[in-house]
């Protein structure tokens, strides 16, 4: 008699740890990209998970000469002010307009989110920070590749200036055209991303993403995200809505 | 993949002294020893049979869904549309597509390096087709692992799948070859032992083309390459590695084309049955 009510009290504390330890899950369940049920993107995961298991963290992209820099095509967004491309914002495309015409000496780029110092950098203020040259192999998904030279200010530098939370897990760029895009915080402190400034010993020409665009040479090119605006640093895993590659059936992590 | 195809020599000792070498090697130069191995394949072959049938079938499809976006192939670590390409391929619209404003060179000399921008709107699936690729290709490597270790470990390869060295002389190949443009083919047993030629494709598919793919496929990954730059050493650049890749798929395609029409030809039903539920 008396062991039932005691099975029905032990049931209901199962279920309590259970139902606890479900909510902790799914607290960690965002600290990776969601795959939304989908097959494609179980496949994603597994892939973007064994990277992290399996490969040496830190490992440096392959750095080339200057007689190996190639011709390079520009694709994607190539003006962030032309309205008939197909990431065109119209509100940021004014701005950026409005911005190249005053050779970008009014552009900030705002460091946001899980930050100590979320603060606004001019041009001259990333440019204070110690550069970092490298000439390396951009990727194309489509199939290409060319070799560039990069001029710019290592993302980490830049993050630790902000004081990036031991919480923090994500960051996300936002650019001029409606093409956010986002890595994880081992990418984002890899000693050869950098916010780039400059491209083959020139200032960064607009169609490849003038005046900053971020480079990330570990995985494909376009995580490089061009025109940049914000970053935002993160604790969760963010899709980025709509505009993230993740709603638009692509990839999130494409070190591949 | 590797086993449901059943293409002997003429096996008559009596008539043919050829045939008579070669099924005595099969054999293991014991009367009766090929009797007691007609038992078909073993169920872990025939499972990872088909699992690498339809990863080998998936990859194939998405990877020319991939090449569709960019079909073009260099050698190096370098190939673009403003580059020479080492071969077009005419599978898309996107072949020999115009749409670039005029080049901006990068520096002063003549032969600079340049940049263009494209204004042609490419044909490009790969949100998809990568995805599905790379999720084949998660099947392929673990079972083929599992295929290739097992098969190591209890004799299969050795005892079936790797040609003997005295099969290997110019004589048994040109035999085995005339047998086959004849269409000498015996109805099947369901299972090994394996004609020269058949033992050369299997060996070649399974210890060649597949491993090769696969690391030609890793060297093309940004992640993989800076983490072991011994794949670009051994299998070259990035687009060394696609064309390598590409060619490799071809190679398999054939295959997989021969052993399906060797498989009817020899008998499906039998074929097919011994390859799903075993003799």
């Amino acid at each position: 008699m008396s062991e039932k009510p005691l099975i029905k009290s032990r049931r209901t504390f199962i279920t309590g740890l259970t139902s606890a330890g479900g909510l902790l899950l799914a607290g960690c369940s965002r600290t990776l990209p969601p795959t939304y049920g989908n097959v494609l993107r179980m496949g994603d995961l597994l892939t973007y998970k064994a990277h992290r298991l399996l490969l040496p963290a830190r490992s440096l992209a392959k750095e080339y000469t200057h007689s190996e820099i190639s011709s390079i095509l520009a694709i994607g967004t190539t003006d962030p002010a032309d309205p008939h491309q197909p990431a065109f914002n119209a509100t940021n495309g004014a701005t950026y307009d409005r911005l190249r015409s005053g050779g970008f000496s009014d552009w900030r780029l705002s460091i946001e989110g899980r930050v100590a110092r979320p603060g606004r950098y001019s041009l001259a203020d990333l440019k204070r920070f110690p550069a970092r040259t490298q000439i390396t192999k951009h990727t194309c998904e489509e199939g290409w590749s060319a070799i560039a030279e990069w001029t710019g200010v290592p993302l980490r530098r830049v993050l630790e200036a902000a004081g990036i939370l031991p919480s923090a897990r994500f960051v996300n760029f936002y650019p001029f055209d409606d093409a956010p895009d986002g890595i994880d915080m081992l990418d984002a402190l890899h000693p050869q991303t950098i916010l780039a400034y400059g491209m083959n010993g020139r200032d960064l020409p607009v169609p490849h993403g003038a005046p900053v665009r971020v480079r990330v040479e570990t995985q494909l090119g376009y995580k490089s995200v061009k025109y940049l605006q914000r970053i935002v640093v993160a604790d969760e895993f963010d899709d980025l809505g709509k505009f993230g590659n993740l709603q638009n059936g692509w990839s999130w992590y494409a070190g591949i | 993949m590797v086993e449901g195809l059943m293409t002997r020599t003429p096996a008559d000792p009596d008539t043919n002294p050829v045939a008579a070498t070669a099924a005595g090697h099969a054999g293991a130069g014991q009367p009766g020893s090929r009797e007691l191995r007609h038992t078909g394949h073993t169920r872990w072959v025939r499972i990872c049979h088909w699992i690498m049938a339809a990863s080998a079938l998936t990859l194939a499809v998405s990877g020319f869904v991939i090449l569709m976006a960019h079909p073009r192939l260099y050698w190096g670590a370098v190939g673009n549309d403003l580059t020479p390409a080492l071969l077009e391929l005419p599978v898309s619209r996107n072949y020999h597509h115009g749409g670039w404003d005029p080049s901006i060179p990068f520096f002063a000399d003549a032969r600079s390096a340049v940049s263009a921008v494209r204004t042609y709107d490419i044909l490009n699936e790969n949100s998809w087709a990568r995805s599905l690729h790379f999720l084949a290709a998660w099947f392929l490597v673990v079972t083929a692992t599992v295929y290739i270790l097992s098969g190591i470990l209890t004799g299969h390869a050795r005892r079936d799948l790797v040609p003997r060295a005295r099969e290997l002389t110019p004589r048994l190949f040109w035999h085995d070859l005339v047998g086959h443009l004849r269409l000498q083919m015996q109805p099947t047993t369901g299972g090994p032992p394996y004609g020269l030629l058949q033992k050369c494709s299997y060996f070649g598919v399974v210890f060649v083309a597949l491993p090769l793919a696969i690391f030609t496929g890793l060297t093309m990954s940004p992640a993989i390459a800076a983490a072991y730059p011994v794949l670009r050493a051994v299998f070259g650049e990035t687009q060394s590695a696609r064309t390598i890749h590409f060619f490799v798929f071809a190679v398999v395609v054939l295959f997989i084309a021969v052993h399906v029409l060797m498989v009817f030809m020899t008998g499906f039903r039998r074929q097919f049955r011994a390859m799903t539920f075993g003799n």
